[in-house]
Parts: C-alpha cells; sequence; structure tokens
C-alpha cells in the first residue's frame, strides 16, 4: 500500500464548491424559500424546570395571519424503546420531548409550543398569546447537586440505566467502568503517586449558522424537507419516529451547510416544522435565532474528573484510576462513554480502573461536540502527566515517549493497537524549531510571563455505512454523487480519490451531495468519517465504473474481459488481446457509452471497518498578564496523524480549526447560569469565541502513518484536533505561572483569583 | 412605510418597506441576495457584513432607512461578470474557508481594510477582522488570503 504512487491523492486542487461559496451563491438553511411559504416560531420555556399545569393556544390561534398552532399534545405519544440505528443511546421518547414538552420542562429554552403564520413577526408575535400555566420546580443545576440524595429527580425512569446504579443517586442516567490489573498492587509498586480533581463547563460548538428548515407536506402524507444537517439520513429517521410516521415518507434535501461540529447531527425544531406544515397545508419555514441555538440545541458537557496517576521514578507508569462525572442536560446520552475510552488511550499502562457516569440536570440536552466526550478526559490526564514530568524532573515529551503506545499494545479501550502515530507525532513535535525555539519567561517582578506547554491524545474515528454513485458522462467527466453534506472540504477530498482511481484529473470529477431519496443509506457527516468511509465508497463506486469500461472495451476489441486491464485512464490490452489493439482511453470509452450497452454507472455501498485513531500532540506557548489575568496563545505547533492526506490543505483546515476551538475552551467559552437556570450569556458577546486577534498562526504539521483499513491509507482527521488544546494550553499556564489551575475556562477572573489563592499559599 | 432608492450592486433598486425594517432584511428577504448571511442578529458575528458607500457595515445592525440614498455592495456584486474580484479569487486559493458561511462577510471586511491599508501586517489584519467570527478555519488560512490579496494588488 505504501508503495503506491499516487497522482491526485496529496494535492491541493482548489475546491470545486470554491466559486459558489466565494460568491455568495451557495444555499444555506435559511437561504430556501417556496410559494406560499408560512413561518415558524417557537414558545421556550421561561424555567429550568417546572411542571406544565395547562396551555391555552386559543387566543394565537384567533389571531389574523395564524394557520397553525402545535403543543406537546399534538404530537404522538412516544414509547422509551431505543432510536433505531443509534446503538441504543438515544430513547425516541427523550428525543421527542426534547423537539417539544409534554407535562414537564427540563431546561430554560424547552419548546412548549409552536405557531407557523404568514409573517415571521406575526407568529412571534402570536407565541406571547400562548397562556401556559407552570408550576415551578427547584432546578438542578451542578453535578455536584445532581448527585445529592435529596435532590429532584428529573427522569422516574431511566431506560438506560444500568445494573449496578440501583443504589446510585436518581440522577444517575448511565454508568461505563472498565479496568485492567491490579490496581492496588500497581500503586504500591509506584514511587510517586499523583492526584487532583479537574472540571469543565458546559461549551457550544458555535457554528456561525443557526439551525434552519422548511418542510411541505404533500396531500398524500409525503414530507420533503429542506435543511441544514450534518446527517440526512439521521433526519429522516429521528423525524419520522417523533412524528409516527415512516422514514420512507420523508425525503431530506440537505442544504449547505454553515458548520456543524457534531450539533447538526439531531433534530429539534424540524418535526415541529413537518407538523406545523402538515396542520396548515402550507410549507413552513423555522429559523433559529442565536438565542435559541445557545438555549436549546446542544452544547457539549460540563464536567468532573478525578485523576491518579502512579509512576516509578524513571517515569514508567503503573497504575491510573479515573472517575468522572459528565452532565448529560435533560436528557441521558453525555459523552462519558468515549471520554473515559479516551481518558487513557494513549499510554501504556499495566494496572488501571476507569469509571464514568452520564447525568442528568436541568440543562439543554447535551449533543455531539468534536471529539465528544474526550477532550474533557485528556484535560484532566495530561495536566496530571505535566505535573508527573516536573515532579520526575523530566522533560514532558520524553515522559509520554516512554510510555506511548505503539503497534501492538492493546488499547485500554480494548482493541490492539496497529500501526498508530502517537510516538510519531511526539517525535515531530520534539524535532520543530517552537520546541527548541527559547522562551523569554519573564522576571518574576514583571507581570507578563509566558509558558509553555504539551499535551497529547487521540480519537478513534469512526466507520459506519455509507454509499456512493460515480457515473460518466459522454464527455469523459465523471460525478460522484454521496450522501454526506460536505462541511469543511469533503467534497474535493472525494473527487480526488475518483479522480485517482479513474485516472483523470480531478477537475473532471463533479462531487454532489445528493437528498435521501437519490443515493444510498449514508451514516451522518460526524466522526471524522467522510473521507474515510465515504471515501472508500467512492473509491468501490470508481472501480466499480472501470470494471464496466473493461468490459465495454472488451466489446469493442471482441476479446474477453479479463483480457483487458486498466492503467492510468485507459483500458489496455493484456496477454491474450490481440495485438492491434490500441489502448482506449476512458473518454474514448465513455464516447462510445451509448453503443456499447449505455450508461455507466458505479455503485458501493458498504459498513467500514473501524476507522484507525488518529494521534496528535500539540504545543503551545502562551503569553499571561498577571496584573489583568488576560492570556493570550502567541505560538501554537500542532502535529497529527492524518494516515494520509488526501488533500493535505484540508487536512491542515482542520487541525487549524480544531485546535482554535480547544483554545476557545480552554481560556473564555462557558455557559455562565444565573441561580434560576437561565443561561446568563446566550450570545456571541459575552461566550465569547475566539476571534482573529486572539489567535497566532497555528502551524499544522502532517504526519502519516498509513491506516491498513483503508486502501490508500486515511485516517479520519476532523476531530482529533480539538483533543488536546485544553490541556496543551492549560499546562502552558501552569509553566507561565507555577500554578496548576484545574477548573476551565482560564478566564481572567478565574486566573486572577488562582493567582492569590497560590500567593496566600506561600507558593 | 418609507419608500428607499438606493443603489445595490450597480443596479438602482426602490423598495416600500416598513419602517424598522433592517438592512439585511431589505436585503435578503426584499431583494433576494441571500449571500448575506446571519449568524447572530444581534451584531457580532460579522457574517452580514456588507459595503455601504465602500466601507463595510454589519447589515443587522442598520436600518434600511440609513442606507437610504447609498450605495451598497453585497458578495454577489463583487465578481465582474465571471471574473471574480482578487479578494474572492485569494479566498478560493488559498482555501480560507470550511463551511463558508462566514466567507461574504470576510471577504466585503478584507477589501474594506485593503482599501484603507494596503499593506497590513498579520496583526492588523487580524484586529481588523476581529468582528468577523469564523469557527471552522481558525483564521490561519483566512489572514493568508488577505495577506495574498494585498500583495497581489500592490504588484
Ligand atoms: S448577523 Fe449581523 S453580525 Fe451576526
Ligand atoms: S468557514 Fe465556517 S465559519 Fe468560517
Amino acid at each position: 500500500m505504501s508503495e503506491r504512487k499516487f497522482r491526485y491523492v496529496g494535492t491541493r486542487p482548489i475546491r470545486h464548491d470554491g466559486v459558489d461559496k466565494v460568491t455568495g451563491r451557495a444555499l444555506y438553511g435559511a437561504d430556501f424559500s417556496l410559494p406560499g411559504m408560512l413561518h415558524g416560531a417557537v414558545l421556550r420555556s421561561p424555567h429550568a424546570h417546572a411542571r406544565i399545569v395547562s396551555i391555552d393556544t386559543r387566543r394565537a390561534e384567533e389571531m389574523e395571519g395564524v394557520e397553525a398552532v402545535l403543543t406537546g399534545a399534538d404530537l404522538p405519544e412516544l414509547d422509551a424503546r431505543s432510536m433505531p440505528g443509534t446503538d441504543g443511546r438515544i430513547s425516541v421518547r427523550d428525543l421527542g420531548h426534547n423537539c417539544i414538552a409534554r407535562d414537564r420542562v427540563l431546561y430554560h429554552g424547552h419548546a412548549v409550543a409552536a405557531v407557523a403564520a404568514t409573517r415571521l413577526e406575526i407568529a412571534r408575535e402570536a407565541l406571547g398569546r400562548i397562556d401556559v400555566v407552570y408550576e415551578r420546580l427547584e432546578p438542578v443545576l451542578s453535578l455536584e447537586r445532581a448527585l445529592e440524595p435529596d435532590a429532584p429527580v428529573l427522569h422516574e425512569h431511566l431506560p438506560g440505566r444500568a445494573r449496578g446504579l440501583q443504589d446510585a443517586p436518581g440522577n444517575v442516567a448511565g454508568r461505563v467502568a472498565f479496568k485492567q490489573g491490579d490496581l492496588e498492587q500497581g500503586f504500591a509498586e509506584a514511587e510517586v503517586v499523583l492526584e487532583r480533581e479537574f472540571s469543565t463547563e458546559m461549551v457550544h460548538q458555535g457554528y456561525i449558522e443557526p439551525h434552519a428548515c422548511v418542510a411541505r407536506v404533500g396531500e398524500d402524507g409525503q414530507v420533503v424537507l429542506w435543511l441544514t444537517t450534518q446527517g440526512p439520513f439521521i433526519a429522516r429517521t429521528y423525524c419520522a419516529n417523533v412524528l409516527g410516521i415512516e422514514p420512507g415518507r420523508i425525503k431530506v434535501i440537505p442544504s449547505e451547510i454553515g458548520g456543524g461540529f457534531g450539533g447538526k447531527t439531531t433534530v429539534y425544531q424540524e418535526p415541529l416544522a413537518i407538523e406545523l406544515a402538515r396542520r396548515a397545508g402550507r410549507p413552513v419555514k423555522m429559523v433559529m435565532s442565536r438565542e435559541e441555538v445557545f438555549r436549546a440545541t446542544g452544547p457539549t458537557s460540563g464536567t468532573r474528573i478525578q485523576v491518579k496517576l502512579g509512576a516509578r521514578r524513571d517515569g514508567r507508569l503503573v497504575a491510573a484510576s479515573s472517575r468522572m462525572y459528565y452532565e448529560a442536560g435533560a436528557y441521558p446520552g453525555s459523552p462519558a462513554g468515549p471520554g473515559a475510552l479516551a481518558a487513557l488511550g494513549s499510554y501504556r499502562i499495566p494496572n488501571f480502573q476507569v469509571e464514568a457516569f452520564d447525568v442528568v440536570l436541568n440543562k439543554p440536552k447535551v449533543n455531539a461536540y468534536r471529539a465528544p466526550g474526550a477532550p474533557m478526559s485528556t484535560f484532566a490526564t495530561e495536566s496530571l502527566m505535566d505535573d508527573l514530568a516536573r515532579e520526575l524532573e523530566l522533560d514532558p515529551i520524553e515522559l509520554r515517549l516512554k510510555n506511548a503506545s505503539r503497534e501492538g499494545d492493546r488499547a485500554p479501550y480494548g482493541p490492539t493497537y496497529g500501526p498508530i502515530g502517537l510516538v510519531d507525532a511526539l517525535e515531530a513535535v520534539r524535532a520543530h524549531p517552537h520546541y527548541r525555539a527559547p522562551l523569554e519567561h519573564g522576571s518574576p517582578d514583571e507581570p507578563l510571563r509566558r509558558g509553555r506547554g504539551v499535551a497529547a491524545g487521540f480519537w478513534f474515528n469512526a466507520g459506519m455505512q455509507s454509499s456512493a454513485d460515480v457515473s460518466l458522462h459522454a464527455d469523459g467527466s465523471a460525478v460522484v454523487s454521496t450522501g454526506n453534506p460536505d462541511i469543511g472540504g469533503s467534497r474535493a477530498s472525494l473527487a480526488l480519490m475518483v479522480a485517482e482511481e479513474l485516472g483523470i484529473p480531478v477537475e473532471r470529477v463533479r462531487p454532489t451531495v445528493s437528498d435521501t431519496d437519490s443515493v444510498g443509506y449514508t451514516d451522518g457527516t460526524g466522526g471524522s468519517r467522510v473521507t474515510f468511509a465515504t471515501g472508500l465508497a467512492a473509491i468501490r463506486a470508481a472501480q466499480d465504473v472501470i470494471g464496466q469500461l473493461r468490459e465495454r472495451a472488451a466489446r469493442i476489441w471482441g476479446v474477453e474481459p479479463d483480457a483487458v486491464g486498466w492503467e492510468e485512464g485507459s483500458a489496455v490490452p493484456l496477454d491474450g488481446a490481440k495485438a492491434d489493439c490500441e489502448p482506449l482511453p476512458i473518454a474514448e470509452l465513455a464516447r462510445q457509452m451509448a453503443a456499447t450497452g449505455g450508461p455507466v454507472v458505479g455503485r458501493a455501498s458498504l459498513s467500514a471497518p473501524a476507522a484507525g485513531p488518529s494521534f496528535t500532540a500539540h504545543l503551545c506557548d502562551l503569553e499571561v498578564d498577571c496584573d489583568t489575568g488576560r492570556s493570550r496563545v502567541v505560538r501554537y505547533t500542532a502535529v497529527q496523524d492524518a494516515g494520509r492526506a488526501v488533500h493535505p490543505a484540508y487536512v491542515e483546515g482542520q487541525i487549524q480549526g480544531g485546535a482554535a476551538q480547544g483554545i476557545g475552551w480552554a481560556l473564555n467559552e462557558e455557559y455562565v447560569y444565573d441561580p434560576s437556570g437561565e443561561m446568563a450569556n446566550p450570545g456571541f458577546l459575552d461566550y465569547r469565541m475566539p476571534v482573529a486577534s486572539d489567535l497566532p498562526m497555528i502551524d499544522a504539521v502532517i504526519v502519516e502513518v498509513p491506516n491498513p483499513t483503508h486502501p490508500y491509507g486515511v485516517r479520519g482527521v476532523g476531530e482529533t484536533p480539538i483533543v488536546v488544546p485544553l490541556a496543551a494550553v492549560a499546562n502552558a499556564m501552569r509553566d507561565a505561572t507555577g500554578v496548576r489551575f484545574d477548573s476551565l475556562p482560564l478566564s481572567p477572573p478565574r486566573v486572577l483569583e488562582g493567582l492569590e489563592r497560590s500567593a496566600g499559599e506561600g507558593v | 412605510m418609507a419608500r428607499m432608492s438606493l443603489n445595490v450592486n450597480g443596479r438602482d433598486v426602490s423598495a416600500d418597506v416598513p419602517d424598522a425594517t433592517l438592512l439585511v432584511e431589505l436585503l435578503r428577504e426584499h431583494l433576494d441576495l441571500r449571500g448575506v448571511h446571519v449568524g447572530c442578529d444581534t451584531s457580532q458575528c460579522g457574517a452580514c457584513s456588507v459595503l455601504v458607500d465602500g466601507r463595510s457595515v454589519k447589515s443587522c445592525t442598520m436600518f434600511a432607512g440609513e442606507a437610504d440614498g447609498s450605495s451598497v455592495t453585497t458578495i454577489e456584486g463583487l465578481a465582474d461578470g465571471a471574473e471574480l474580484h482578487p479578494m474572492q479569487q485569494a479566498f478560493r486559493e488559498c482555501h480560507a474557508l470550511q463551511c463558508g458561511f462566514c466567507t461574504p462577510g470576510m471577504v466585503l471586511s478584507a477589501i474594506d481594510l485593503l482599501e484603507r491599508q494596503p499593506d497590513p501586517g498579520e496583526s492588523e489584519i487580524r484586529e481588523w477582522l476581529e468582528g468577523n467570527l469564523c469557527r471552522c478555519t481558525g483564521y490561519h488560512n483566512i489572514v493568508e488570503a488577505v495577506k495574498s490579496c494585498a500583495a497581489a494588488q500592490r504588484s
């Protein structure tokens, strides 16, 4: 595999949708309209926890221009069976109740009613005329409170409650645990034992495009949904289940998508739009405001994570244990599982035990966010690894290399690693000029200090189901059609792989994103799976085209198909073919298609094998003003194993974007709640994401350790980059200030407080 | 209702719009210029940036009436026929977009910067673009694109 010489893969062509996106022609979720279309709006709970005593919609219904009004009572009763295609992680009832509350509201912003009207202002005004009587209940707003024995219990029945949880507090929805070796003996062997508790707050994915859709329902009950989504097929399945209709009755047409990062892998207002459209007999458009996006769509969990590490003086880890609590929000389903699995995956540790809990409380239900669960647990373990390096007076990279997992090691989460790139990534950081560049720490009497931090980690990467069609045009160009919305340039990487197989220039391959009626089932754009799994389908579909073209050539030459080979875009005669057969280039075969058997369409559908994990190591220089607590990342280098970088510019782009999000998470981003459970900062002014001037250039370095489960060696790359910045930044802060901060974000007030506390302790 | 006349992307238009209509609503809903994106409607993201008399403005912060008599350029009005504006070209060539949602606002804002300062340094570019959020790229390639456009325009 590594022998293969690539012609197009590894080049950096301009993306096929580039012109549409720089000219404003690309249509995103809110850009679509239909004749006669109504505008929908959602009434949201002003309480974090309350019983709905009654809802009276009559005054709204009477309004001129109001065409349909909806409450939870108008949707089918749902049972707790698990949503098809979600491995039992999501119950249909939870999902439906999150879309619109039934008898109880579980977070501030929870949908309670919806209206469709001829104009948006009318719909909004009508919301004000819906009379809801609430009986307020105590909101559960922290993990600490959720776990207390007398805390209000959010759900009487938690179907996901695993065995062994009977005695756990009532808001514990699930538990994941695994272990190896003998923990007690491991810690007994340790010469150094470090232990600490870490915490992180809820943060939002922060895609710039709010959720938006248009729904149309025909008289025959057929639904068409135009939608900005990472998963057209997921949206279809979820809407169908929540509404109690067959998935086959819904066609989802994905628009261009303005970012998602995991946040657009579920449904919120979409079933409401469909039901409003059905009732009104007219299409309905729904677009969220930014405030609604913050209050009512998936952030990711806040966490409390205790970690304990035991090592020998030479740096070898001998034991580790961790206990983690992840906020799920209002319904079960935090990423505690993957968080726990990711916590120790980078190192060889003979004895360990990890236990993670999924905890419900009165905040929005969390949703996937780039490498769900891993950044928090990695923040905890990699912070403690940094302390360990200091304690042992070892270089932090040296310590990690001593313990790094390698090919053939059994991952703590079960499988045995194939070729992986952790050692390569760590060594690349060590060899990078940034690592050797001198750092001016600043003098202890000056407020401005600098520090440097390193962290390593990985993400599993998903495989799952994908389909692709490749059809050949008579002019010799091709179209590759898949079911994955292109969130960050995947069209270009899919086209590159098809070009590579067919042997035609990448500009001659047009990648297109199909609707759910026009391409085979395809799991969502998530799990870093598109270039890997859908890429695999695209490669096989292209190979199917080649197989058919060899038959066409055989027919033209009057030979058996196996006497025809394929080389660099042409059918070539093999031994046994007639000597006078000239190679037939793809353009020629395409021209003759009609006469040789008709259109040529290649297809592939597959369930991809587990994708190889992608490892990474990041290096961060941070400057902090100890008078104000303000800090800034001044230099950043991120090294990652991409397996094989199909389009290196977009791999770098993923690395830079993920690092930037992680830096925001580390330094500033957090959901702030007032005591009543209302989010206090539901806008970009106070929920502060990195702006251009907050960041330096991010030096993205790709290493390539080919992944044996993909013919080119591709690994997923999109999620890994957000796994380690939290720790890299926190470790740089430790280096700059001498203080270990165990709570994120490192916002100025928190930094000042930490500095004062440590000064008070005389550290 | 107010009657207003302005020049949008080189064409004179007049429209009757309710008094409180925002410029972004006029452009998106009345004139169908869907390249003007709305990311926040509270003037923080910059996705709705347009040029009003050559200066970049967040169109969600301005009443349509305030643009009466002005000339407005949106992303749709930048290309000259099939020829992209050099800034559009630079964004495309430097891979300065992932999802592309921030791109129209970024491009217009960056054009305004180069009008004022043809040779901006990295930190000038970053400070100027503070009002335009991008969640995908980490700004790296956006800064590269602005630099490369500036260099191309100077030569
Ligand atoms: S929509 Fe105008 S600044 Fe965000
Ligand atoms: S490219 Fe997605 S927000 Fe900038």
